[in-house]
């Protein structure tokens, strides 16, 4: 089963894939179109990884990490599929980095590999932007490079973990304005999910809707203003993204 | 006295009190209450972001390095962090020692609290964003690198504990002048000021919240003061804000609350 959230007619619902309409939590079936699309669940915890994907970390020059390379971010960050991201008028470099984001589902302290699977509940997709240009290397990746407001849209779905029988061989794509720009799977994770579940409840609780951003694959390029950025992973979706800039963002918020 | 806000185990609202910070106690039903006697729950449920090397002599102390790799040059942005939500611990609580280690680093903290959404605020209004203040005690696995420190280093659980209240905003006249004061075992291990931010409080808002939205009940700590004492197993460590109050935590074996578990 595929789940999103949804705000339509003034209200948040729950919503289901109906052959390509959505149906509402309360039984009524609705146009795409017409729904507005949040983050398929809030956020609680996000952890994120750093280089685990071998070829990503070949192309940035580093040799692979010998421990996830994990950092955190925050609610601020997400917004849903079909939305705007921002990016700021100084900026040179801005590259997406489609991800499979883990949900867990129930509580872990000390879970080994081997029942690992058993707290996810489902897997979504998130575009985990950075920009460059605001890279310093103190608590790397900073907060200013992957922590700002809008540039982690996440969805449009989440995925039960039952209908993902092998997350780790689906395979990752990125188009930027209908072209595709980056292409992997999920079967060259460093670590993988089970590792990275195992490693990150060995030494603190995870609880449900922690999500786990799983890195990146090789295939970064920049994105200007008025790009259309599609993330896409085999069975969990398509996570659809315009840039705009600093003038449209301020517009958009005043309405 | 002084107006605060409390949360008492048992509820999921915040309730307004009147304290006393010089003894720690609170008015309840015409009675002062220590804040011992009373079950504080941590009163946060926001997102607490961290400020690192935003005191002078923090950054002193890096001397030359910030030049040399892998920093290559001083900070420019305010250098931040979370401490996620299983982090969270409260006054009077146990802060676990993890299995196989025996010192903690004990980060001293003035907590700002939320109060409205900030985005793109300026310094000049960035003190009307702030409810109120908490200490925080932001508890660390002793790690010399600051280029990307491991997450298992600040993200324990129980590592971050705040309280014991929250004081209104408008009971503190200058948040920017507050004496730090760390005890361990009674005995004073640390003093330091707001004085001494390398961005004060306004500023530091106002470069946060230019690429990043705060919103309200989350927590920006200030920043933690160079040469943060340790704490080791059975220390009560008492980390006194002046005006704010005193926040208290003892550390504790992880294995024996295991072993206390099994019984």
């Amino acid at each position: 089963m595929k789940k999103a959230r949804v705000a339509y007619g003034g209200a948040i619902h729950e919503a289901i894939d109906w052959d390509g309409r959505l149906k509402l939590d309360d039984g009524r079936i609705i146009e795409e179109g017409k729904a507005q699309w949040l983050t398929p669940i809030e956020p609680r915890t996000v952890f994120a990884l750093g280089l685990n994907y071998a070829d990503h970390a070949a192309e940035l020059a580093f040799t692979p990490p010998s421990e996830p390379l994990v950092f955190l971010k925050g609610p601020n960050t997400f917004i849903g599929h079909q939305a705007f991201t921002r990016r700021p008028a100084d900026v040179t470099y801005m590259h997406y980095e489609c991800e499979l984001a883990v949900i867990i589902g129930e509580t872990a302290k000390n879970v080994n590999k081997e029942e690992a699977y058993n707290y996810v509940k489902g897997y979504s997709i998130a575009n985990d932007y950075a920009i460059r240009d605001y890279l310093e290397n103190y608590y790397r990746p900073n907060l200013r490079v992957k922590n700002r407001d809008t540039c982690t849209p996440m969805g449009p779905w989440i995925v039960d973990a039952e209908d993902i029988p092998d997350p780790m061989n689906l395979t990752v794509k990125t188009y930027v304005n209908g072209k595709l720009v980056q292409e992997g799977t999920t079967a060259d994770m460093i670590f993988d999910i089970p590792a990275l579940i195992s490693y990150l409840s060995s030494f603190m609780t995870l609880s449900e809707n922690d999500v786990i951003l799983t890195g990146t694959p090789k295939g970064s390029v920049d994105t200007i203003v008025g790009d259309v950025v599609v993330t896409e992973i085999e069975g969990v979706g398509r996570l659809v993204n315009t840039i705009i800039g600093d003038e449209a963002f301020s517009i958009s918020n005043q309405m | 006295m002084t107006k605060a806000k409390i949360k008492a185990v048992g509820s999921n609202e915040l309730q307004t009190v009147e304290v006393n910070i010089k003894t720690n106690t609170i008015f309840m039903n015409d009675n002062a209450i220590h804040a011992s006697d009373l079950q504080l729950f941590n009163p946060i449920n926001g997102t607490v972001f961290g400020t690192l090397l935003n005191y002078k002599g923090e950054l002193e102390l890096l001397g030359g390095a910030v030049h040399e790799k892998p920093y290559q040059s001083p900070p420019i942005a305010p250098v931040l962090y979370i401490k996620p939500a299983n982090t969270f611990n409260h006054f009077g609580a146990e802060i676990l020692m993890p299995t196989g280690m025996d010192k903690l680093k004990i980060g001293a903290a003035l907590g700002l609290v939320i109060g409205k959404r900030a985005s793109e605020i300026d310094e000049a209004t960035a003190m009307d964003y702030i409810a109120g203040y908490t200490i925080v005690n932001d508890v660390s696995v002793p790690h010399e690198s600051i280029f990307r420190p491991a997450v298992q280093h600040n993200a324990r659980d129980g590592f971050c504990s705040m309280g014991p209240w929250i004081i209104d905003y408008h009971e503190v006249e200058d948040p920017d002048d507050l004496t730090i004061r760390v005890f361990i075992n009674e005995k004073l291990q640390q003093e330091n000021s707001t004085s001494n931010l390398i961005r004060p409080i306004s500023r530091l808002l106002a470069d946060v919240t230019e690429f990043m939205t705060l919103s309200p009940g989350d927590v920006l700590l200030v920043g933690v003061p160079e040469h943060a004492p340790l704490a080791y197993v059975e220390d009560t460590i008492r980390i006194e804000i002046e005006g704010i109050g005193s926040l208290e935590n003892i550390v504790v074996a992880e294995m024996d609350i295991g072993r206390r578990n099994v019984i």
